[in-house]
């Protein structure tokens, strides 16, 4: 009779992410979502400002070829205290760039815990679920979950006219408050 | 005390929220947890103060004293681990409370139509009368979930 080897447990499977920080608040981005990150002073040159109604937490707009990015801060959408943003986080496969304050770390998560049902509100859009990184529970936030399709909507409307476009704010720097 | 009567016996475990004692079937109990750290993020679930780390699980801490006795409690000895129901699913809750819990055998009369959507029922112990509460109501979330809406409770990471 022969003795069936042992199966051999399946290797974790991980995802590289991003620990970021905005407020003193932790949060993480899946590595891949990111596209690039840049500095927020690197980016205002290209800024314009724009105003869509009851949408505070957009300000800028940076125009790429025929592609608009919107400038997202973190801390307004988080309904945290206003933060200036020293980053700037183009999200891939989006229409964002998200401003945060700085990188905590780039690291490993095996495991992401749906968010519990009791959280029942925007929260659920905001983040694909919990993870516990040094035995620290961090949420990991949804790309897509910063500007809804109505939020797109509302900022393509409130787009400035093309000639104007040109034009780099006054202070010269990308600011959330 | 005959067969039957034993029969109608029921286990609860009673809690304590500053004065006052409530009680919680039993078996809707999955642990009684010292205090622990509360992880504390973003959100707009107003009754939920966080989360805490048990056993590898990701639990929300939901202080229900606010609702229940009309105050928040500054001072806590426990969390109870309570399961709560989204339709066929359920989840663990954490419910911060100030004293030591017991657990009783008793019998239960059931709510009235008149009595408040976080009674259970109630139940008679040593002297009092005390409200047997009903952990979906008195925690935040949908009352049912939609198959289509089902997720697993914990996801892959994505290699």
């Amino acid at each position: 009779m022969r003795v069936a080897a042992p199966a051999k447990p399946a290797p974790a499977r991980s995802e590289q992410i991003i620990v970021f920080r905005i407020c003193g608040e932790q949060f993480a981005v899946s590595s891949a979502s990111v596209q690039e990150v840049r500095s927020s002073d690197s980016f205002s040159g290209a800024s314009t400002a724009i105003n869509a109604p009851g949408l505070r937490k957009v300000r800028y707009v940076v125009r790429r070829g025929d592609r608009s990015l919107f400038i997202v801060s973190g801390a307004l959408h988080f309904g945290l205290p206003p933060s200036a943003g020293a980053l700037v986080f183009v999200l891939r496969k989006t229409r964002t760039a998200l401003l945060v304050d700085g990188i905590e770390k780039m690291t490993a998560m095996t495991r992401l815990q749906a968010l519990p049902k009791s959280f029942c509100h925007e929260e659920r859009q905001w983040y694909r679920g919990l993870t516990a990184i040094d035995q620290t529970v961090i949420p990991v936030v949804h790309p897509e979950g910063f500007l809804s399709p109505e939020d797109l909507a509302l900022l393509d409307a409130a787009m400035p006219p093309l000639e104007n476009r040109d034009g780099e704010d006054a202070e010269g720097t990308v600011s959330a408050a | 005390m005959t067969v039957s009567a034993e029969l109608e016996l029921q286990s609860f475990v009673l809690l304590r929220l500053g004065e006052r004692r409530f009680a919680v079937p039993a078996n809707q109990i999955a642990e009684l947890v010292a205090p622990s750290r509360v992880f504390k993020f973003p959100h707009h679930t107003t009754q939920i103060e966080g989360v805490i780390l048990r056993r590898g699980r990701i639990v929300p801490v939901c202080d229900v004293a606010e609702m229940l006795i009309g105050k928040k409690i500054m001072s806590r000895r426990l969390y109870l681990l309570a399961v709560r129901h989204y339709g066929a699913q359920t989840e663990w809750v954490a419910l911060p409370v100030t004293g030591e819990c017991e657990l009783i055998n008793s019998e239960m009369t059931p709510a009235a139509e008149s009595d408040a959507p976080h009674v259970a029922g109630w139940l008679s112990h040593a002297g009092d009368v005390i409200e047997i509460l009903n952990v979906d109501a008195i925690t935040p979330g949908p009352s049912e979930i939609g198959a289509e809406h089902e997720v697993p409770d914990v996801l892959e990471a994505r290699p």
